[in-house]
């Protein structure tokens, strides 16, 4: 830089005239790629079972933590026209609804468990709730992710009046079985009155409502399709 | 600038490459470099080591075959090339961290991917992988990521001993420890780094004082012995 301009001057040129052939700087550019495509590859393959396992393994847990007589527990998808497949590998077609069907250890159907997903005050909240059809209501709810401040919106996890809600939330279906009979609300810290309210924490009301919407906007729509269905998923 | 000074000097040892970056040019604190990740995943100890474990097998991975690779890559079309070499080993990441525990890849969301965006491994490729030996390059990139490692987990573990009242998911403190919550959330992050700032800059300048008191009294010594002997 505090070189003078008479040095530098010849040496732009020498730059120039000792520029890089375009078929060297293809042939970098080449090499590097190959390799690095090779290393991505290589470990995405040694990988890829246990990153699976793990995901599986995941989502078990989730179940049995809203189900926890779940023994077996298997992956379905809910499809827009109505039909219910088991879930297989890849990406799942559009506007189909996974769901889990979990089963006891005499393999009997112990109950349904799915994910609902809202817009929290950090973050999206994920949470898995499980539903049983003898009661048609909800009988527990778990955290998949959420970023929500702690201390208050992780009050979500551990408020046991929260928690209850969850004991028995009503989600049954209208009779033409197309929507539910009453939406899922949240209502204001106290003043729950109807089965099939949720009443919110104080001071964390934000969190408490998305859980709601969540619950509500994924029940709205599995299971008009599933309850008609249940019958087929009897036997694991 | 050191770096050019250096390469004036005789060539720093195997060794000294490898202390350099944890301590002496501490890639947080003396460099202030990656600070996205710093502020951001640093609220437990533990996700603070694997961040830093993570980035230093990148930046060691990254440096080491950019030094392989330095007299074939022409200078036109390296910081292209150094990319895609840093993105690699971060998908390399990406993927282990998947394969080892989904929790751990929930809890550090974006920033493994984000590694690449990390001015430290970009920073460490371009002014010293690029023009030394694989040896001493992998070298002083595994010493700057633990030095990385090491000040994340200072941030880390002060963070979740207030915020949360542990260290590495041990509770400290028995059940009646009222948590500093600000601590877990992003200003803790500022607060934390201005604090051990703070502090290695009150030091600094405690021992620059004593090194200069001391050289004022040889000087003073120099002079009075000096005149002594002119009587």
């Amino acid at each position: 830089m505090s070189a003078p301009d008479t040095t530098s001057q010849p040496q732009e040129t020498d730059a120039l005239a000792h520029a890089t052939p375009t078929f060297t700087l293809l042939r970098a550019l080449s090499v590097v790629s190959a390799v690095c495509g090779l290393i991505i590859v290589a470990s995405y393959l040694l990988t890829l079972d246990r990153a699976k396992d793990n995901r599986r393994l995941a989502s078990e847990r989730a179940v049995v933590k809203v189900l926890p007589n779940a023994k077996i527990v298997k992956p379905f998808l809910a499809l827009a026209n109505g039909d219910i497949v088991p879930a297989g590998e890849g990406d799942p077609p559009s506007g189909a609804i996974r769901f889990y069907a979990a089963y006891d250890e005499k393999g009997r159907l112990d109950g349904i468990a799915a994910e609902g997903a809202a817009k929290g005050y950090a973050d999206i909240v994920r949470v898995m709730f499980g539903y049983r059809k003898d009661c048609q209501c909800i009988v527990g709810i778990g955290v998949v992710s959420m970023r929500e401040t702690p201390g208050i919106g992780d009050k979500i996890l551990t408020d046991k009046d929260f928690l209850a809600n969850f004991n028995a939330l009503d989600v049954r279906l209208n009779d033409e079985l197309t929507a539910l009979a009453n939406e899922v609300k949240v209502v204001k810290h106290g003043t729950k009155t109807e089965k099939w309210q949720i009443d919110a924490i104080s001071g964390t009301t934000i969190t408490s409502r998305a859980v709601g919407k969540g619950i509500n906007e994924a029940a709205q729509v599995l299971l008009p399709r599933l309850v008609p269905k249940l019958d087929r998923l009897e036997k694991p | 600038m050191s770096e050019s000074v250096s390469s004036l000097m005789a060539p720093p040892s195997t060794w000294e490459e490898f202390t350099e970056g944890l301590w002496k040019r501490n890639p947080v604190f003396v460099m202030v470099l990656g600070m996205c990740p710093t502020l951001a995943v640093t609220v437990t100890a533990m996700n603070s080591l694997s961040m830093g474990i993570a980035t230093t097998f990148v930046l060691a991975a990254s440096c080491f075959l950019v030094s392989l690779m330095r007299k074939m890559i022409p200078k036109e079309v390296r910081i292209a090339t150094y990319i895609v070499i840093i993105a690699t080993f971060v998908t390399v990441t990406d993927y282990a961290i998947q394969a080892i525990s989904l929790d751990l890849y929930e809890a550090l969301g974006a920033y493994i991917q984000l590694i690449v965006a990390n001015c430290l491994v970009l920073g460490r490729a371009e002014a010293h992988a690029a023009r030394t030996p694989p040896v001493e390059a992998t070298m002083n990139a595994i010493g700057m990521g633990l030095g990385f490692t090491l000040s994340l987990v200072m941030i880390g573990g002060v963070r979740e001993i207030l915020g949360a009242g542990a260290f590495f998911g041990i509770p400290l403190f028995g059940e009646h420890f009222q948590p500093w919550v600000v601590m877990v959330l992003p200003p803790g992050g500022f607060f934390v780094m201005a604090g051990w700032l703070l502090l290695f800059s009150i030091l600094r300048r405690r021992s620059q004082m004593k090194a200069d008191a001391a050289s004022v009294e040889a000087a003073d010594a120099l002079k009075t012995s000096g005149a002594c002997h002119g009587a």
